[in-house]
């Protein structure tokens, strides 16, 4: 086991998301250091992902790295029953660093228990993405100037969505404000609103997608409202465009309002806001290469920062 | 005549282990995760036994044999009543209850049917997080389930 792993948001403390976020800063300012230069990194794609996994292989190339890896588990010998743990101490053999999306849940966790080889988790199943989360950090912390006291207001699917789960626990750090807005169907659970309660972090909670809430709010996280969540499609029907962002309804927000989304979006954000200014979701997937070269550079132990 | 079957199900033992107070429902599970259907020395198992404190419990007495701690533990989670007595030279030498421990390993299957240990050939890992009532979590998939909940390997 590789102390340098990162396998869930909450496995790293304050400070270390805080260097984190000057390091993606420092890469978004180089974004082509070849500070990898002989070193290879193996991307396990046992479950495709696309925009992840272009998004760490841009990264690593940039940095001069060299790539090996698979986007889809159908071409390897996962088809023919190679247990996980067989797979990875395979490719440890020949790599400094794994990173690995799989759609079983705690796959990546496992992995980091079989190998040396620090392991990145890119995604295991509805579990943890800590990548997305050190982006979304990122594009708060840029936009904002600060990741400290802020009003975030996250719309949508709270219930299912593991990128607002693992916001809401990386910004337990710096005094956030949440409002929770979501139908009852898909309401933030229980134990996340125990845990805001235990740390003193403030929170309000509403069904209502109300103006008054969008004032008052420094960061708008909307997530997708998928169909299959729903046992009852007319309720999915009625409450599908409750949670839609409209340009109209911005009016009235702070100039320093960003609207976030982890992107695919679908309805839930109108197309006449993307060319408000308040709209961030297309620069926000950009940081995710910066930030990805962050955690990249920190499981393999070197530091941009100190050359 | 109810006093002789009585006797019969506390006869002495010489030297061994009594594990008492065991809820009845659960004595077989107890029975199994103590592992005492490889024992080769003389077992008696009792069950629904009469008891004030439980209504009815089950008991385990083993001879010549003295089970380490961890072994012992993980009865824990399923019979947390359970009362440990040491016995030497018909002497009862030690009693206590067993405990929780802050990890299980091996014991419980994770309800999760995505999670990694339902889908490779791997021992399941529970970090305890709450103990009044007991909560446990997998370690891998994060799924938590109430301790009365959990599903026994």
């Amino acid at each position: 086991m590789s102390s340098n792993s990162l396998v869930s948001i909450s496995d790293i403390t304050r400070d270390e998301i805080l260097g984190l976020l000057e390091r993606a800063r420092y890469f978004e300012e180089n974004p082509n250091s070849k500070i990898l230069d002989g070193r290879v990194v193996a991307t396990l794609f046992f479950e495709p992902s696309t925009r992840t996994r272009l998004s760490f292989e841009t990264a690593v190339n940039r940095l001069g790295g060299r790539i090996i890896g698979f986007s889809d588990a159908n071409s390897t010998s996962t088809s023919k029953g190679e247990t996980l743990k067989d797979t990875i101490k395979m490719v440890a053999n020949y790599v400094d660093l794994i990173v690995m999306r799989h759609h079983l849940e705690g796959a990546a966790r496992y992995a980091t228990e079989v190998t040396d080889v620090p392991i990145i988790n890119a995604g295991d199943g509805a579990n943890q993405h800590p990548s997305q989360t050190m982006l979304d950090l990122y594009s708060i912390y840029k936009t904002q100037g600060k990741l400290s006291d802020l009003t975030i207001t996250m719309v949508g699917d709270l219930k299912y969505g593991r990128t607002v789960h693992s916001l809401l626990m990386a910004l337990q750090y710096f005094n956030p404000t949440f409002n929770f807005i979501a139908s009852k169907e898909l309401q933030m659970p229980e134990e996340y609103k125990q845990f805001c309660r235990e740390k003193g972090i403030k929170f309000t909670e509403t069904t209502d997608f109300s103006e008054d809430v969008i004032n008052r709010s420094d960061i708008i996280y909307m997530t997708r409202v998928q169909r299959e969540r729903f046992t009852d499609i007319m309720e999915y029907e009625r409450v599908k465009n409750l949670y839609t962002l409209h340009n109209s309804m911005l009016d009235n927000s702070k100039p320093t309002l960003k609207i976030l989304h982890p992107l695919p979006r679908v309805n839930e954000i109108d197309r006449d806001v993307d060319d408000n200014p308040k709209a961030y979701y297309f620069e926000q997937a950009r940081n995710g290469l910066f930030a990805r070269q962050a955690i990249i550079t920190r499981a393999l132990g070197i530091d941009p920062l100190a050359k | 005549m109810p006093n002789n079957k009585k006797e019969l199900a506390v006869a002495a033992l010489r030297n061994g282990t009594v594990i008492d107070r065991i809820p009845s429902p659960v004595l077989f599970q107890a029975v199994r995760l103590l592992g005492i259907e490889k024992l080769d020395r003389h077992v008696t198992i009792g069950n629904n036994l009469e008891s004030a404190k439980l209504g009815t419990k089950g008991i385990i007495k083993v001879a010549d044999t003295e089970f380490p701690e961890s072994v012992l533990n993980r009865i824990a989670l399923i019979a947390p009543t359970a009362v440990v007595n040491t016995i030497r030279d018909f002497e009862v030498v030690g009693k206590r209850r067993v405990e929780l421990p802050d990890t299980i390993t091996g014991i419980v299957k994770c309800g999760n049917p995505k999670c990694i240990t339902n889908n490779e050939p791997m021992q399941t890992k529970f970090e305890v997080v709450g103990r009044d009532p007991i909560e446990i979590r997998c370690h891998y998939c994060n799924h938590t389930v109430a301790g009365k909940d959990a599903q026994i390997l």
